[in-house]
């Protein structure tokens, strides 16, 4: 046998039905694409139902019911099931390409996360199978979409559908994030870092940041349609503008999370066409930071005409027209490029080219739409329509085009077909403008979104019509490129190595790929390895550097320093697992048994899904299937396993995870303020309903136990394990007393929070925390019970460590809960 | 006829073509513009003010848009320079700072001058003397209540030319948005809250107004409209209105 015939034995996936257990990212990545492109071809047929609808005044060929079905499931699907999912994909599948390692550093979540959005998507879709689809718009504003005015189910749907499709999201971000920061080649510092890694960094972390808002506003609206907890009832104190503010505090920088990787695309492209590097990569990299964190300060854009005090408008007003900084920046550091570059005109150029016409044209009346009193007039007209698909079209589908053409000879081994790819750029980009550059004046001419039709006489009649012809057009165009993709996997010519001279990672490794990329690692001491050193993939591939080993059958990555890249542990991957899909599909009952409101079988199927996620956990670190402790570990010339460390990716995993907990815990303390200083009907009870006594004895013995925790932790990874697995556990019996006084305080705690927002957002953070101080209690239990089978002791100190900061957490959240869901009312006035 | 004047008639010819195209098609584009819920045929010094905005945003934005495809075009098209790499840093800094800050920040400088002083006028500061009507929205109409003259119409409102009004609209159902494109913007009616809403007609006529907040299976229906009369007409109207109410509406106290 061969070591790439061994290597590929140890990457490969599981023939047949195993294929379902495969966690390799280049398998992963390309189901994500797939999926994502089945859904693009689904929103776009519903886009063509709108447009049928609307070519000509007085159409009933959609009711109205149906339309509003239409219209929210398009923006639905294109958003959340489409853009973000096939971004996610393609971060998914080139990223440990571009930084020279050979898979994501959690595999199995990259497979968890794939199935909640495959089997969430089809739970989303079979609602309008069904013509039961949500039909309030896809940003579902409230009331319009709680049960009073939605009765059906149509909103359930994309609450709990979106929220389980979220988990990929997530899931994506956290793993992204770590695998850049702690698995990049050896000596590839920060700056030495692919210009599309720095995109994909940021678009993970604006995930890690930007998706709990929208989760927590998912779940609160489902409790108050299922079980009457009114958050956003004015009439019991909540308001409905809280979802509007948590809504785009997600949706805004949703954009850009959009956005960014696709101009990463464009950043990647520009300089291999060119000849020459990237003309300003730090002012790039100060760019892509600044948008991140712009994009977080201009959510009330979307919500000029509610109402909101001038001055909170002139700040966002300024704030959104300041986003136009830094991406002036990018597009002036891309023509500076060309500029000083001698450019290969060619298809995937092209598309890049009707990139900056679209985005240019949709950042200028991003611009327009900025300045308030044009918004008062142009918000939530057809002018806003044709706005968003210019940046969305033009800022995202134009690149991935690009992309697509550009990275597919990496992905096939083979050559698209220029002729029917440049067909597809037109049609698509003259059926594109026809629909959507009329569009603005359609809105100017006073048509608002979302009505089914108009009379005529308006003067919207040949505007309307010309946008359908265009839509058509460009659906051909779509039709062009999908036939022109599928035809080259079999008629494609055989491309070169490398065949567009690029200077990355991902050109070095076979096309199409192997699945565990490169037969050995190198040290990578420039930002542009294959520019600088040709001979490089040839060396790789002869195994010629670091981790070539492959006798010891375990599939092993680097783990190197966050910021010098320097080498730090050898990371040994998880194989192909069941687990994953198992416990997507476990989540997937508990969704549905959740839509059709059978809550004792939801009750069955979390503890069955928690279960199976245990399960999965199990068989780590020292476990008979990953990396036991050996003899000849210590004789071999490479550095520690990661088990065997205190700082591995894990302890990363969970930090950047209790980032996204704490970005849900403060979306939780926004509302929760928000609604004491400015919903319309905020009653406070007369007298507090929960024992303070009882809170403070609760909070008094998790806080021992976090100290306790931390002692322990200390301890082993000082080198001392004795009585480890007793001193666990009774860190774990202090967890333990701490949930049942909070158990008990809650449940006796004499809540109305049915009947006021007040009592309901008080029960809301309550289960918050018994969610995570039952979560601290479990795992800590299982870490004491693996010291028994030897998995954690002062050689394997790794897993102890994971779990710290899910204790600071926890503590934490429980006494800035405390403090401002007790404290502060009653310091305001009035009893709590 | 010598072959030269051949050739002149045939120019002129051509010219006079061309202009007269270019007159149909300025005309068409002008007439392309109006409509009974255009924004861009003003009928308020409001919806003017944003009118004028958005000619000026388009122009400009229009600029900008050519010149930096043609930018792009020709750095495409070029040969390249063969900068050595310490110029290039140089080269670098001046292509971000003038091109990716002094422009979007010129332009931001330029949009706030224009735009802040028009937004202000817009708004509804001064209350004291001003005409108020009550707008309340439901699925899937307007009530108009005059609180003065203690009446209620039904998608209905009749106001006077040349005076601000001041229109304080809210909701009791789900989240509508007052709009009267040839008027001024739109506002929001938004259940447990009142928005103000000030518009002023600058001539008489009737404008049609719409909900622009998608509301539910009716929201294309929801329309109404504004009938601006002259000082005379209108104190007619209220004399009429008065005597006869044509509305006596009972959901009103109902709710209250």
């Amino acid at each position: 046998m061969t070591r790439h015939q061994q290597f590929e034995k140890i990457w490969g996936n599981l023939p047949g039905w195993g294929q379902l257990a495969a966690v390799n990212h280049t398998s992963i990545g390309r189901r994500f694409m797939l999926t994502g492109a089945v859904f693009f071809i689904i929103g776009g047929i519903l886009a063509m139902l709108i447009r049928t609808q609307l070519a000509l005044p007085a159409q009933e060929i959609l009711n109205p019911n149906v339309y509003a079905q239409v219209f929210t499931m398009h923006g639905t699907v294109m958003m959340f099931l489409f853009a973000i999912p096939i971004l996610e994909g393609m971060a998914i599948y080139m990223i440990p390409k571009l930084i020279g390692t050979r898979d994501l550093v959690f595999p199995r979540i990259s497979s968890l996360g794939y199935f909640c959005y495959l089997f969430g998507g089809i739970i989303i879709m079979s609602s309008l199978v069904l013509g039961i689809a949500p039909d309030s718009g896809w940003f579902m504003y409230t009331p319009l979409s709680s049960s009073e005015f939605s009765p059906g189910p149509g909103s359930d749907f994309w609450l709990l559908g979106i929220t389980f499709v979220e988990i990929s999201a997530m899931a994506a971000g956290v793993e992204i994030t770590v695998s850049i920061l702690r698995t990049r080649a050896p000596g590839m510092t920060l700056s030495k870092m692919p210009i599309m890694a720095w995109y994909i960094l940021a678009m993970a972390l604006m995930i890690v940041f930007g998706f709990p808002p929208l989760i927590l506003a998912s779940i609160m609206l489902e409790l108050e349609r299922a079980a009457g907890m009114p958050f956003f009832e004015v009439a019991a104190g909540g308001d409905p503008i809280l979802w509007q503010h948590l809504f785009w505090l997600f949706g805004h920088p949703e954009v850009y999370i959009i956005f960014l990787p696709a101009a990463g695309i464009i950043s990647t492209i520009i300089p291999v066409f060119a000849g020459r590097p990237l003309v300003g990569y730090r002012w790039i990299v100060l760019a892509i930071i600044l948008t991140g964190f712009i994009s977080f300060g201009l959510w009330v854009h979307h919500m000029f005409t509610v109402g909101i005090p001038q001055l909170a408008q002139a700040f966002f007003s300024i704030a959104s027209m300041m986003v136009a900084i830094p991406t002036a920046i990018q597009i002036f550091a891309w023509i500076a490029t060309l500029w000083h570059g001698k450019v290969t005109y060619n298809l995937p150029m092209l598309w890049v080219f009707g990139f900056l016409i679209v985005f240019v044209c949709g950042g200028l009346t991003g611009v327009m739409l900025a300045l308030v009193p044009f918004n008062w007039q142009a918000h939530d007209t057809h002018f806003v329509v044709a706005h968003l698909h210019y940046v969305l079209v033009g800022g995202m589908f134009f690149p991935l085009i690009a992309g697509l053409y550009y990275w597919l000879p990496q992905l096939s081994g083979r050559m698209p077909s220029e002729t029917l790819g440049r067909w597809g750029f037109w049609l698509t980009f003259i059926g594109f403008n026809a629909t959507f550059l009329l569009m603005h004046l359609t809105g100017l001419l006073g048509m608002p979104r979302r009505v089914y039709s108009y009379s005529g006489g308006l003067g919207w009649d040949w505007l309307n019509l010309l946008s359908s012809v265009g839509g058509f057009v460009m659906a051909a165009g779509v039709g062009m490129i999908i036939l022109d993709v599928a035809l080259h996997f079999k008629f494609g010519r055989k491309a070169p190595h490398n065949p567009w001279k690029a200077d990355t990672l991902e050109w070095a490794t076979g096309t199409p790929p192997t699945p565990y990329n490169f037969a050995s690692i190198p040290r990578i001491e420039t930002r542009h390895p294959l520019w600088d050193k040709p001979e490089l993939a040839d060396e790789m591939a002869r195994g010629e550097h670091g981790l070539s080993d492959i006798d010891h059958g375990r599939r092993e990555i680097y783990g190197t320093d966050a910021i010098t890249g320097k080498l730090k542990e050898v990371i040994h991957l998880p194989t192909n697992s069941w687990w994953p899909m198992i416990s997507a599909g476990f989540l997937a009952f508990v969704c549905i048994s959740l839509l059709v409101r059978v809550y004792p079988v939801a009750i069955i199927f979390s503890v069955l899904a928690a279960c199976s996620l245990l399960r999965w956990s199990w068989e780590n670190g020292g476990h008979r299937v990953m990396a036991p402790l050996t003899q000849e570990e210590h004789e071999r010339d490479e550095p520690p396993l990661h088990s065997r460390t205190c700082d591995g990716p894990g302890l990363w995993g969970m930090n950047i995870t209790m980032l996204a907990d704490a970005a849900l815990y403060l979306s939780l303390l926004f509302g929760w303020l928000y609604l004491w200083t400015v919903s319309p009907n905020w009653v406070v009870p007369e007298s507090s309903a929960i024992s303070l006594p009882g809170l403070l004895l609760s909070g008094a013995l998790l806080s021992i136990g976090t100290w306790l925790y931390r002692q322990n932790v200390k301890r082993l990874c000082g080198g001392d394990d004795s009585g480890l697995m007793g001193r666990l556990g009774l860190t774990a019996l202090l967890a333990m007393a701490h949930l049942l006084v909070l158990l008990w305080v809650t449940v006796s705690a004499d809540l109305a929070f049915t009947e006021n927002s007040h009592d309901a957002v008080l029960l809301l953070m309550l289960m918050f925390q018994i969610f995570h101080s039952a979560l601290v209690t479990v795992t800590t239990a299982l870490q004491s019970w693996r010291v028994k089978y030897g998995y954690v002791s002062k050689l394997l100190p790794y897993e102890p460590v994971v779990l710290k900061p899910l204790w600071f957490f926890t503590t934490a959240i429980f006494w800035v809960s405390f403090a401002t869901f007790l404290l502060l009312p009653m310091v305001w006035g009035g009893g709590v | 006829m010598s072959n030269r004047k051949r050739r002149e008639l045939k120019e002129n010819s051509c010219i006079k073509r061309l202009a007269e195209v270019s007159i149909i098609a300025m005309v068409l584009s002008l007439t392309g513009c109006s409509g009974p819920l255009s924004t861009l045929e003003p009928s308020g010094p409001h919806a003017q003010g944003v009118a004028w905005l958005w000619w000026g945003m388009f122009w400009f934005a229009t600029i900008v848009l050519i010149g930096m495809t043609w930018l792009w075009w020709r750095a495409m098209r070029r040969d390249g320079t063969n900068t050595a790499p310490e110029d290039l840093q140089k080269k670098q800094n001046s292509w971000v700072l003038w091109g990716g800050i002094a422009l979007p920040t010129g332009a931001i400088t330029l949009l706030l001058a224009f735009g802040i002083p028009i937004g202000h006028r817009m708004l509804p500061l001064d209350t004291d003397g001003v005409m108020t009507i009550e707008i309340e929205a439901r699925q899937w109409y307007w009530q108009v209540y005059y609180p003065d003259l203690d009446i209620t119409l039904i998608d209905e409102i009749h106001i006077p030319v040349d005076t601000p009004v001041n229109f304080q609209i809210s909701s009791q159902d789900v989240i509508h948005s007052f709009w009267v494109p040839r008027l001024g913007g739109k506002v929001d009616a938004i259940p447990g809250r009142t928005n103000q809403l000030r518009l002023q007609a600058s001539e008489t006529g009737s404008f049609q107004g719409q909900c622009a907040e998608y509301c539910g299976v009716a929201h294309t229906y929801m329309d109404f409209i504004v009938h601006a009369h002259s000082a005379e007409d209108y104190a007619a109207w209220q004399e009429q209105a008065t005597d006869e109410p044509r509305i006596i509406d009972n959901s009103r106290e109902q709710s209250e």
